[in-house]
């Protein structure tokens, strides 16, 4: 079988690389998705804690941070195709009004 | 090598059982699209493809010549690699879901492993093929918005919007039956409808104790037609609409692809439907030693269809076509030998596929009825009667199941 | 080196693979398929351990909805390549070798966490007990998340709707 910290150092791993992402890149709705992608680290993180200590309420977390996740996204990417609509942009880089 | 695989047995059997069903749902799918254009033509009073081998037979062979060997065109500003994924995984999604549906109750021994008559039985079977209806939009919508074209990306963008739409009902529908198993297996749902009400009708779960799934089989087999995007709901791949909505540019082998992943997606929209409504692999008559006789109704069809295509065969005036038909006709009559004999394996083995293949062949038949007769539903029509029809008509399934299986006296 | 320790290691390289083509990819759509890729790979992974409930739901939700959602947007946006630009010269020789390092840091502090190396029980999970548990223990925030669902539907309606 395969020890539970594979499977947390797997998660750690993708959460690091989310991070990156959610900072290097400039289109707005790629960095939706590494947030996407941050949440699904945590969501394996879950899933391994629920079953090394043999407990279902991980899996129940799970699930609501999937419905939770799905529901940001709706909202999220309706925001964003206001912000597209207005500003005519998709980089962040420009999306600076409250600056100065 | 015996060795080899038998160690490693779980494997070599799973490859065994891909290969036989791979081959066979290949050839299915082509001689899909002959009956189809076959009943087609008769609906419309004329005759479909004849000329190409005895009564056009031979017509999907030289479909998939024609295939291979067409210019592969490839319009100038795509995203390559997406133009290219997209009937790769229209195609991939569709013949993965056939691997867990299974095809009669039998168990056989290969390689001294014995196994189902599925290529994997999953505890989660219904969930597995509804997370791939999921996936199969990305095959659509993919390929409307990587062929750099209007109509394609309109076309992409509607047939997506209906896929996602008609997706709630189609699982909507099928909680109702869910209730009524108790399990997401496949196997123990058809287990379920087993037995007989009354003493001689089959209980399956169209007409079943607690609840009848009418308003279920209504609504799943609707929404699966227009899951599948065929007619009535095809607006979106129409000829003369949209050009061909979002395969207008693709070439021979790709488009041959959508074409395969449309027919395997109705396949497998059919075997779900008999094994959640109509029985699966069980027989319509009662298991009892009075009706012993329904045992040997493959052997006589088999016998029948041979003696058919024999007596067509010898009527026919050409030399090839008398060989073909009768080949064909000597294979129907072998088979039917081996499945006469109550003592052989194969005669308990083809009970269930037999019966199970047969539903198939009716739901078929009965889409591409559908196909010849209704017109098409304009795009308003089609979101409306999704959203506002199928929906409420589903959940309202749903509460009447529960309903009637709480008040089901314990 | 059992089926179940290769299959994690092709899975996770699956997982890993995509997570870096999503960071690394230039057109949006490419990071979207990077993604699917990457939740996919995930569902392999909790169907590894045995979760086959949370699988099927994670591919159904996630994977064919919330992406078809982001798939979608980028084609109706049109979202292009993207460009060039000169904010930071620094920021990729400073800002990515930061960035590993967090990660690495983040893997090894996990790695050597002492009371979770176990390798928890064996087979699947009895999904009647987690409907028990859902339906039971958990009924308000069930019911809770359903309103909050209902209410993103509108405020997606009502926040993308064109003024007329």
């Amino acid at each position: 079988m395969v020890p539970s910290s594979y499977y947390l150092v797997l998660g750690a791993v993708l959460f690091g690389l989310g991070v990156i992402g959610f900072v290097v890149k400039r289109n707005i709705i790629t960095i939706f998705m590494a947030i996407e992608l941050m949440l699904n680290a945590v969501n394996l993180a879950f899933v391994t804690a629920s079953r090394a200590s043999g407990q279902l309420d991980g899996l129940v977390y799970v699930f609501f941070v999937i419905v939770v996740a799905a529901a940001e996204a709706a909202v999220g990417l309706a925001i964003i195709i206001l912000v597209a609509r207005n500003r005519q942009t998709l980089n962040v880089e420009h999306l600076d009004l409250l600056k100065n | 090598m015996s060795d080899f695989l038998a160690r490693h047995a779980l494997l070599s059997v799973s490859i065994v059982k891909i290969v036989v069903l791979m081959f066979l749902m290949m050839t299915t799918l082509a001689y899909l699209s002959w009956f189809e254009r076959k009943v087609i033509a008769h609906i419309q009073a004329r005759w479909g493809p004849y000329r190409v081998g005895p009564h056009g037979l031979l017509q999907p062979l030289a479909d998939g010549i024609k295939f291979l060997f067409k210019e592969d065109v490839t319009p100038s500003g795509v995203d390559l690699f997406v133009y290219y994924l997209a009937p790769f995984l229209a195609m991939a999604l569709a013949l993965t879901s056939i691997a867990v549906i299974p095809f009669g109750p039998g168990k056989f021994t290969l390689f001294g492993y014995t196994t189902g008559l599925q290529v994997a039985e999953l505890d989660i079977g219904l969930l597995f093929l509804f997370a791939i209806t999921a996936l199969g939009v990305y095959g659509v919508a993919l390929a409307g918005w990587s062929s750099n074209s209007k109509y394609s990306l309109l076309g992409g963008l509607r047939s997506s919007a209906q896929m996602v739409s008609y997706e709630l009902s189609l699982t909507m529908s099928v909680v109702g039956v869910l209730l009524m198993a108790g399990s997401f297996n496949l196997k123990e749902i058809i287990e379920a409808q087993s037995g007989t009400a009354l003493h001689c009708l089959p209980r399956w779960n169209l007409l079943a104790a607690p609840m009848p799934q009418v308003i279920g089989f209504f609504c799943y087999f609707t929404s699966a037609i227009a899951e599948t995007n065929r007619l009535p709901f095809d607006l979106p791949e129409a000829e003369g609409e949209l050009v061909a909505g979002y395969h207008t540019e693709y070439a021979s082998f790709k488009f041959a692809m959508f074409f395969m992943g449309e027919y395997a997606n109705m396949v497998t929209v059919s075997c779900l439907a008999t094994i959640l409504f109509f029985g699966g692999w069980l027989s319509p008559f009662p298991q009892t030693p009075l009706f012993g006789w329904t045992h040997f109704l493959p052997a006589v069809f088999f016998g029948l269809g041979g003696l058919w295509l024999l007596q067509d065969g010898l009527r026919k005036n050409t030399g090839y076509k008398r060989i073909v038909l009768t080949i064909l006709a000597l294979v129907l009559f072998a088979l039917a030998f081996v499945f006469f004999r109550p003592e052989s394996r194969a005669f308990e083995l083809v009970q269930g596929p037999f019966w199970f293949l047969l539903k198939v062949f009716l739901f078929l038949f009965f889409y591409v009825w559908v196909r010849g007769t209704l017109p098409r539903f304009r795009y308003d029509q089609l979101m409306a009667f999704g959203w506002k029809l199928l929906l409420p008509a589903s959940i309202l399934n749903v509460i009447l199941t529960s309903l009637a299986i709480a008040m089901r006296p314990k | 080196m059992t089926a179940g320790l290769i299959l994690f290691f092709v899975l996770a390289a699956v997982a890993v693979g995509g997570a870096v083509a999503l960071i690394a990819a230039r057109h949006p759509i490419h990071s979207a398929l990077a993604l699917i890729v990457v939740m996919v790979a995930l569902a392999g992974l909790y169907l590894l351990q045995g979760a086959d409930f949370i699988a099927a739901v994670q591919i159904i939700v996630y994977g064919g909805a919330i992406m078809v959602l982001f798939v979608f947007v980028i084609m109706l946006l049109n979202a292009g390549v993207e460009e060039r630009t000169n904010f930071s010269r620094m920021a990729p020789y400073v800002g990515l070798p930061l960035g590993i390092f967090l990660l690495l840091e983040l893997a090894y502090w996990v790695w050597r966490a002492p009371a979770i190396s176990r390798t928890g029980p064996a087979g699947p999970v009895d999904t009647k007990a987690l409907a028990n548990m859902l339906f039971n223990q958990y009924v308000f925030p069930f019911e809770l998340t359903s309103l909050l669902i209902l209410i993103a539907i509108l405020g997606a309606i009502v926040l993308a709707k064109r003024e007329s």
